[in-house]
């Protein structure tokens, strides 16, 4: 995903003399061709997030539409109150990038797992975006320069299939048909889901998936009518179940008067994951991998059918 | 008494007025930076209510976003809008809160109230404008006690590195914070030392001579790097009773407190 947000980036830059990246100091070697064609377009705000969330909302103010680059919690949980009072408080156009959602740097340990930001920064009046796969990535990070306020990326290191289609800002789409469940997900995770449908489908159950790539738009109509046609829905993200696309999910349903036949949020459960492993390995260790949500699948659709 | 003295004097009044009837706290920190600002809005900014939206005006932030109630004395003494607003500090409703909101007042540039915000902002302003080829000035005025947060330093060291010297700091350094002195908290000295080691002009100035100020700021500006302007300043400055101590820190006047300090300033500025 992260490649994809670089291209759509130099892309805009080319066009827009106002767009510019600001890194945390990361990104070895993958901005190489990027600051070399746009030197003026690029700074190393140092390992300085706090500052970094600063700068870039003063450059905003001045005009810029700027992105934040950092990895995991650095971009977001470090520099959280720069976010809330400087840069969305003033509403400034101020991107906020983190690449490694989720697990995707799994064997670096806790303090790389982003696994509560969408949580937190949904709590914040801002978008908080999370691409399923690449062509989700390019549309977003057009989105994002081309409209004022902050707002958050979450690149993730694994990818759902791709695809091509023209997707509208803030509104969850339907990737695949099926009556029996509803699968709704964010992120890569979404490879996962597609895995689980294929497992299921053997056994003659059809798995309707809809993405979800913003987590603050009120438009849950496509959900609330899964939640009525199917016999109910599971939620998918690599993130804590407390407040994520879960919580998103049941508090849309629930305050339209919308109960599926059975809701299930499919998430980290355990805090703080001090295993090592993989994106693969901790998916799998965690009950959020295909075989988990295909037994899930499975148990609950036992007890309605 | 000079038109600065007065209007210092008036700005320091309606603080008075301001925390007495919104029973709001930090008189001696709005009354610390009083003459800064009034040398800053008279004769050094080029920022008044004529060009609020041009984009060549200069910028500047109250860091120190507890003092509000200067600032907002200060702008609708330059204009800005009506002082008669001013007395709807802190009332339910109103959109003068305690630490300084730049929603729905003119001339706030910008809302702070969390300490070490300022500089990082006034950093990305300045380094915008810089890449904008504008010849304006960011202004950005802390807190002593405020250096301990430790993006201020974040900041100081990218705007050495980009050489920002179109931006400003002021430290409003009247050696009294939260609990005690600053000396006693967080030692800050060697202070000037500290600016120097990240790469800053230092100039030093006591925050009270309108004269010193106007020069100092216009030293400021001929320089080729960021310049910090550390200004020797009294908390509660005006009010005898009020000077130099922590509990005007939080204590609004009361009783008898009211009438003693508005006789001061009236008499003494």
């Amino acid at each position: 995903m992260r490649d994809h947000f670089i291209k759509k980036l130099s892309e805009l830059v080319e066009t827009d003399d106002k767009v510019l990246l600001i890194t945390g100091d990361l990104g070895f070697g993958v901005f190489d061709k990027y600051r070399e064609k746009f030197p003026e377009k690029f700074i190393n705000a140092g390992i300085a997030e706090q500052n970094m969330a600063g700068l870039a909302t003063g450059m905003a103010l001045e005009g810029f539409k700027v992105f934040i680059y950092s990895i995991g919690n650095f971009s977001t949980l470090r520099c959280l109150e720069q976010i809330r009072n400087d840069a969305c408080y003033h509403n400034a156009c101020v991107n906020v990038v983190s690449i490694g959602g989720g697990f995707s740097y799994g064997q670096l340990g806790m303090s790389h797992h982003a696994t509560e930001d969408l949580s937190i920064l949904r709590s914040f009046p801002m978008d908080v975006f999370v691409p399923s796969n690449f062509n989700e990535v390019e549309q977003i990070t057009e989105y994002m320069a081309n409209n004022p306020g902050t707002k958050y990326l979450r690149l993730d290191k694994d990818t759902g299939p791709q695809d091509q289609a023209k997707i509208e800002i803030g509104k969850p789409r339907q990737v695949s048909e099926g009556d029996d469940l509803t699968f709704v997900v964010s992120g890569g995770i979404y490879k996962e889901c597609v895995a689980a449908s294929e497992k299921l489908k053997e056994k003659g159950l059809n798995a309707r998936i809809i993405l979800v790539h913003s987590l603050n738009s009120p438009d849950t109509g496509l959900i609330e009518r899964a939640a009525r046609e199917t016999k109910g829905v599971i939620t998918v993200e690599e993130n804590t179940v407390r407040g994520g696309l879960g919580g998103y999910i049941a508090e849309n349903l629930l305050e339209n008067g919308i109960v599926p036949g059975f809701f299930k949020r499919i998430g980290l459960r355990e805090g703080f994951s001090s295993v090592v492993g993989s994106q693969t390995y901790l998916r799998k260790h965690y009950k959020m991998d295909a075989d988990y949500i295909t037994k899930c699948s499975l148990e609950l659709l036992g007890k309605v059918l | 008494m000079s038109d600065l003295a007065n209007l210092a004097k008036k700005i320091r009044i309606h603080v008075l007025n301001m925390t007495t009837t919104g029973k709001s706290s930090h008189i001696g920190s709005a009354f610390s930076i009083v003459d800064i600002l009034t040398v800053l809005y008279s004769k050094i900014i080029n920022a008044n209510p004529k060009n609020l939206e041009d984009p060549n005006r200069d910028k500047f932030i109250l860091s120190k976003g507890h003092a509000g109630a200067a600032i907002y004395a200060t702008l609708a003494e330059h204009g800005f809008f009506d002082p008669e607003k001013l007395m709807e500090h802190y009332q339910d409703g109103s959109i003068f809160s305690g630490h300084v909101s730049h929603k729905g007042v003119p001339g706030v540039e910008y809302s702070t109230g969390s300490l070490g915000h300022g500089l990082s902002v006034a950093t990305g302003m300045a380094m915008a404008n810089k890449k904008l080829g504008k010849k304006n000035y960011t202004y950005c005025l802390m807190g002593d006690g405020e250096c301990d947060e430790g993006a201020v330093w974040e900041a100081a060291m990218f705007a050495n590195h980009h050489k920002l010297n179109n931006l400003i700091a002021i430290v409003d350094y009247n050696k009294i914070q939260s609990l005690e002195s600053v000396a006693d908290t967080i030692a800050l000295e060697p202070f000037e030392d500290k600016w120097v080691a990240f790469g800053w002009k230092v100039l030093r100035v006591d925050g009270h001579n309108f004269e010193a100020l106007e020069k100092t700021f216009k030293e400021a500006q001929a320089q080729s790097k960021p310049t910090v302007i550390i200004a020797d300043t009294i908390k509660g400055k005006g009010v005898s009773f009020m000077e130099n101590t922590v509990l005007w820190h939080y204590r609004n006047a009361q009783g008898d407190e009211y009438s003693a300090a508005l006789k001061e300033l009236e008499e003494n500025s």
